[in-house]
């Protein structure tokens, strides 16, 4: 019999490597397996971590993480062709401990990340794709890899392998998914001083700001786009359901080079250097696609659960959360000396206890709607936009009956009824 | 700046090629008689499948393993595993 473990956890990113670092802590055997040649090297995120579930697993972690910039502003932008309404908060404290969120780039903090899972006394092994989940009895006992001899047993298997978790579907906690459950983002990093990065977006030394983009920016397609401020780059990316995608028979890359050559963004690139290019899925189907989370011998954490948060932008906060979670869930069932099903089940409760699944659940009907109900994006940010063009060009109307002139525009447009409806259906969205 | 089109964009990238295709169209048949649109040839972000008149090419060389062409082919032809432990696509910063 091959060697056995307390734990196995599959996938070195948020939320893997969370779990691999408390069941480590706890003092349990843990193998922690990763597909790429680092942590890292297959994962990508527009950019921002925030801080709150990272510190309760490493206090102080940005005095050392390699972090790019503290968001101190966050800004959204409803685009339109020529034109933009934007709105958004900035505020010092947030460029202070114990700061908000970060800009990270991805293939060096995972690097990190799982340093700090060996530290604690996981295994780690690269460049090893775990094949199936070793079934036995109808409990989970191990995972086959693709080495040869690559059969592991643990009392455990966490999967944390993603988006597309083909282990989970193999075990039958979820089907394949659907189109409308993903969302195709693209980006690129693109390199430029910082000076002028800081000139840019008015920041100093270690101040980061992040701009989310609708409207224009998928041409009025179910997505965002996003432009964030690294240290010495920027992350510039758009994302649409994958489902919008194919409607509108979009091409990704297309998609962001509009973007990068709209008037309102290409100067800001100005001067800057492509690095890289990144394609990924974010799951966005919400509370309803979320797969089963524990078996006999098997929790599911992180993307591959589908735990993303897609109007707040929280997907590795969550992660981390998760894996955190189903780490104390399975050193709870260690010392029952139960593995099953219904011992591992406190990871499900406490993860539907939590801000997740209740953040979750608040928007539940949320992408589906604006997904059914293309007006919000396609209709509405090009009338705000000429509301706002109109109300604030001096021509000599009196301002009583520009506003009239709006409202009746609006109405006009897409009927009162309809406008009323609309408004209607949107605020129940994200009540 | 200048914006890269496709090939440019791919060039950025660096790739751990596998000797054996990660991707396999199970039945080229379905996308020559079935498929008129050819969907995966326009939603797959690395330019991975094109289409040449009787066969479905299979760039897989390229592929970013975002599985969004085993999620968005209609007729779920298209048989979709991780390339071998370290092999594939390698990030290098986001």
């Amino acid at each position: 019999m091959p060697e056995k473990f307390d734990v196995i956890v599959v996938g070195a990113g948020p939320a893997g490597t969370a779990c691999a670092l408390q069941t480590a802590r706890a003092g349990l055997k843990v193998l922690l397996i990763e597909r790429g040649e680092y942590p890292g090297s297959k994962n990508v995120m527009g950019g921002v971590l925030y801080r709150k579930q990272l510190e309760e697993l490493i206090p102080e972690f940005w005095k050392e993480a390699p972090l790019e910039r503290p968001i101190i502003e966050q800004r959204f932008w409803m685009l339109d062709k020529e034109s933009v309404v934007s709105f958004g908060y900035k505020g010092l404290e947030w460029g202070a401990e114990p700061y908000n969120n970060f800009t990270i780039l991805r293939a060096q903090f995972d690097q990190w990340f799982a340093q700090k899972a060996v530290e604690a006394g996981a295994l780690l092994i690269n460049e090893t794709v775990v094949t199936e989940c070793i079934v036995e009895n109808s409990k989970v006992i191990g995972v086959r890899t693709d080495r040869p001899d690559g059969e592991l047993y643990a009392d455990v298997v966490v999967l944390a392998d993603g988006v597309n978790s083909l282990l989970s579907k193999q075990l039958g906690f979820h089907k394949e998914f659907r189109p409308d459950e993903v969302a195709l983002t693209v980006m690129e990093v693109i390199n430029m001083p910082k000076e002028k990065i800081n000139d840019r977006f008015n920041l100093e030394e270690n101040q980061g700001t992040t701009i989310e983009i609708f409207g224009d920016s998928t041409k009025g397609n179910l997505g965002t786009a996003f432009l964030y401020t690294n240290k010495e780059s920027l992350n510039i990316g758009v994302g649409t359901t994958l489902s919008s995608m194919i409607k509108a028979r979009l091409k990704p890359y297309d998609l962001l080079d509009y973007l990068k050559n709209h008037p309102l963004v290409k100067p800001i690139l100005q001067g800057g250097e492509s690095a890289e290019y990144l394609a990924h899925l974010i799951p966005e189907g919400g509370f309803r696609s979320v797969p089963k989370v524990a078996g006999n011998g098997v929790l599911v954490v992180g993307d591959a659960a589908q735990l993303v948060n897609a109007i707040h932008r929280e997907g590795s906060n969550m992660a981390m959360y998760s894996g955190k979670l189903a780490a104390e869930a399975v050193i709870k069932a260690k010392e029952r000396n139960n593995y099953s099903e219904s011992s591992l089940n406190s990871y499900r409760e406490a993860l539907y206890g939590s801000f997740i699944m209740k953040d979750l659940e608040k928007y539940k009907d949320a992408a589906h709607i604006f997904e059914k109900h293309p007006q919000y994006f396609k209709e509405y940010v090009p009338m705000m936009n000429k509301a706002m063009s109109k109300f604030f060009t001096v021509d000599g109307t009196p301002k009583r009956d520009k506003q009239k002139q709006i409202m009746k525009s609006i109405t006009a447009e897409r009927g009162t009824i309809r406008v009323i409806q609309d408004m209607y259906r949107a605020w129940k969205a994200v009540k | 700046m200048s914006t890269k089109n496709i090939e440019e964009k791919q060039y950025l990238l660096r790739f751990k090629c596998d000797t054996k295709s990660h991707l396999t169209i199970l039945d080229h048949d379905v996308c020559m008689t079935n498929c008129p649109d050819k969907l995966c040839t326009v939603f797959c972000p690395a330019e991975v499948y094109k289409w040449e008149g009787k066969r479905m090419q299979v760039g897989y060389e390229g592929c970013h393993e975002c599985g969004s062409c085993r999620i968005g082919c209609p007729y779920q032809n298209i048989k979709w595993e991780y390339p071998k432990g370290g092999h594939g696509i390698v990030f290098r910063m986001a």
